[in-house]
């Protein structure tokens, strides 16, 4: 038999799996006042926050689609189903976890990691979250680490202060949507000088096919606190358009440092637009780790405002397109304070005419100064027919900045082939070899388990690349 | 039985042929020496023996272990026992040199090798080619000095244990230190049971490695086969005159 050339065919193994559909609650397709109205009612949620999300739908239907980056006209979000309760309530051990969706996760490694390297986790299979847990100690500390309809229910007064205020609903359509259906995600307060010393994770499983995900994570780092939160992504393989629209809000005070890292491997139908931000006080650090695997659309740019003076952010991305994939990534830094200090490295790799799109905001404001930034951009691809562009915007009104930009595009040398080929290694060995060596310096930023998956995630995009 | 055996090899490169009909027989426990001037086709017969996809072999042939080589794929021959010391080895950056020997040896012997034994094996040789352990961490070739780039080359050479191993032009880039330090721990893996074609168009080598034979390379041609004293023939005529016995045959 003729060996599968393109990965839209290879079988994507435990991340294609998908579970027989058993929901309590479903709500119809597309968007109307009455559907909003029901999910916040299912949810029990306060009057504030159903009055939030009906204010979103009237700012979604007006605002236009975005007009650059991907093309969005095939996506019809009128035949996106916005919210699928599972069928179980959310669950503090793994064995009240209804079988089947525990053993997607288990699949997925989840309650192992959690049992090796992790403080707590928090797991959210199509809408809402079926599982979360943190180590005692962390709650003795004052660590809150819970799914985020039990925080707006229990630690409102931490919420609403916060919530949708670092990116709001009239940002740009889809932050507008996420504002009216969004559910689950997590919520984490990490208190004044508390470290956590092992990080937690979330993990984002959308089963349900047609469906949309739209997950909101809060995280709160105070002042000298210090957390590292994972947050891992993925869907089955459907024949329908499945989007993704979640947001992430991260707050790290004064002196605080933040971690985020992420490995978002959706299926082939996926539009992932998603929106992620944290703002960071004085002498505080964010660091974003980001893979983007999948999906047929992804426009996704973590942003970092680095508010207070001696803020600084640190940016570490990937991004793969294959075949069939449009995967517009990048980030964006806001320099709005003076000794502020950016790093930005971003990798991309694209093959089988998949197409990699770079795009990057560097800002410095007005009255800013030394202000430091180092911008790295480098693009591999492993053929012909595959794209890659890199648009990175610089934008500087202050004074006194030291700003560094470097961006290769390159294409897979024969040569190195050759070379790898000679000591004995397979072409398609050598390939995998020079991409894992490229993304290197990224997977050394992870923790030992999520560079093996991200590892096996390049090994899998990279099946079927000898034709 | 012989290692490798040629036969009116010819080759192209981008429509240009440049081997022109290459003999040559290489028995188990021999050392040969390639000398030619710039641009004879010494480096091209190396990269068409070990199967560089710029070049193309228009006619002739090459069995190799009782192989037909041209019919294999590079990795097939290398696991066949062909290895090549690359003029200008490629930097290859986040795999490191112990990744990449491990890989290597695992493919080639087909087995993984045996933790222990192989640093033990690895860390003999980097003595023996005075080479920085460190060196093991670093990636590829990268940043590596052109002198550490063809020790690199010769430690690969030392860990895999060719059948037959191909020396493109290792000397070139080196200092004189390191020359004696390379081509002394070639002449040590040298044994009776395999062989080495060494490429070079300086004779300084010969100082340090004893060949059984020397060809002259010239113009895509083997025009002059020899001992040891063809070398020094060389050195005393230069090759403008290997070249016009070119011209003579070329006439007859």
């Amino acid at each position: 038999m003729e060996k599968k050339t393109y990965v839209a065919d290879v079988d994507r193994g435990v991340y294609d799996i998908i579970n027989t559909e058993d929901h309590r609650f479903v709500s119809d397709k597309g968007l109307t006042e009455d559907i909003i109205r029901e999910i916040s009612r299912e949810k029990k949620e306060p009057e504030w926050m159903m009055n939030f999300r009906l204010e979103s739908l009237e700012i979604y239907k007006k605002k236009p689609l975005p007009t650059w980056g991907a093309d969005l006209s095939e996506l019809d979000v009128e035949n996106i189903v916005h919210y699928v309760r599972p069928n179980t309530d959310m669950q503090t051990s793994w064995d009240d976890v209804p079988e089947d969706i525990k053993n997607t996760f288990e699949r997925l490694g989840i309650p192992e990691a959690e049992r090796k390297s992790l403080a707590g986790v928090g797991a959210q299979y199509d809408s809402e979250v079926v599982y979360h847990s943190i180590r005692k100690e962390l709650v003795d500390l004052g660590v809150i680490y819970t799914d985020m309809d039990t925080a707006i229910k229990e630690y409102e007064h931490l919420i609403k202060p916060y919530f949708m205020k670092l990116i709001t609903n009239r940002d740009h359509k889809f932050s507008a949507l996420h504002g009216a259906v969004w559910s689950g995600g997590s919520f984490v307060y990490v208190p004044e000088g508390v470290e956590v010393e092992f990080p937690l994770q979330s993990y984002f499983r959308l089963n349900a096919k047609g469906a949309g995900q739209f997950e909101h994570t809060l995280i709160i780092v105070e002042k000298n606190a210090k957390l590292h939160f994972i947050e891992g992504c993925s869907a089955p393989k459907y024949s329908v358009q499945n989007l993704h629209a979640g947001a992430v809000e991260l707050f790290v005070k004064e002196g605080a440092t933040l971690r985020y890292s992420t490995i978002e491997n959706w299926s082939r139908n996926m539009y992932n637009l998603n929106t992620k931000r944290s703002v960071v006080e004085k002498n505080g650090k964010i660091e974003w780790v980001s893979g983007s695997f999948g999906s047929k659309v992804s426009m996704l740019y973590p942003m970092s405002i680095l508010k207070g003076e001696g803020a600084s952010s640190e940016f570490t991305g990937i991004t793969f397109a294959s075949k069939g994939q449009y995967l517009d990534t990048g980030t964006k830094v806001v320099h709005a304070a003076s000794n502020t200090s950016s790093v930005i490295n971003s990798k991309s790799i694209s093959k089988d005419g998949g197409h990699a799109f770079y795009r990057g905001l560097l800002k410095v404001a007005k009255g800013a100064k030394n202000v430091k930034s180092m911008v790295n951009c480098e693009s591999l691809m492993l053929d012909n027919r595959s794209k890659s562009d890199t648009v990175p915007i610089i934008d500087i009104q202050g004074d006194l900045v030291d700003i560094g930009h470097e961006a290769k595009i390159g294409r897979i040398s024969d040569e190195t082939i050759f070379y790898l080929m000679s000591r004995g290694i397979s072409e398609a060995e050598a390939k995998a070899m020079i991409v894992r060596g490229f993304v290197e310096p990224i997977t050394k930023e992870l923790p030992l388990e999520y560079a093996v998956e991200l590892n096996q995630l390049i090994n899998l995009e990279l099946e079927g690349t000898i034709g | 039985m012989s290692i490798l055996k040629v036969n009116a090899l010819r080759s192209t490169a981008d429509g240009q042929e440049i081997l022109k009909g290459i003999d040559l027989e290489i028995n188990p426990g021999e050392i040969h020496v390639i000398m030619g001037p710039n641009g004879a086709g010494k480096s091209t017969l190396a990269n068409v023996l070990m199967g560089h996809p710029a070049h193309e072999v228009v006619s002739g042939e090459a069995i190799f272990g009782g192989k037909v080589l041209f019919d294999m794929k590079v990795d097939e021959r290398a696991k066949a026992g062909l290895f090549l010391s690359f003029q200008y080895p490629q930097e290859v950056p986040g795999v490191t040199v112990d990744n990449f020997l491990r890989t290597s040896k695992k493919e080639i012997s087909g087995i993984m090798p045996m933790l222990g034994a192989f640093k033990k094996d690895v860390k003999q040789h980097m003595e023996m080619l005075d080479m920085d352990q460190k060196y093991l961490e670093r990636y590829l070739n990268l940043g590596f000095s052109g002198g550490e780039k063809k020790k690199n080359e010769i430690l690969q050479m030392a860990v895999l244990s060719p059948k037959l191993a191909i020396l493109d032009e290792t000397d070139s880039g080196l200092d004189v230190d390191a020359i004696r330090v390379v081509y002394e721990t070639v002449q040590k893996l040298a044994t009776k049971d395999n062989a080495i074609l060494v490429i070079t168009h300086y004779n300084k080598i010969l100082n340090y490695i004893k060949p059984d034979f020397v060809h002259i390379l010239v113009d895509g041609k083997i025009v002059k086969s020899g001992d040891l004293s063809l070398a020094t023939e060389v050195e005393e005529k230069g090759y403008e005159a290997f070249k016009k016995s070119t011209d003579v045959n070329g006439a007859a």
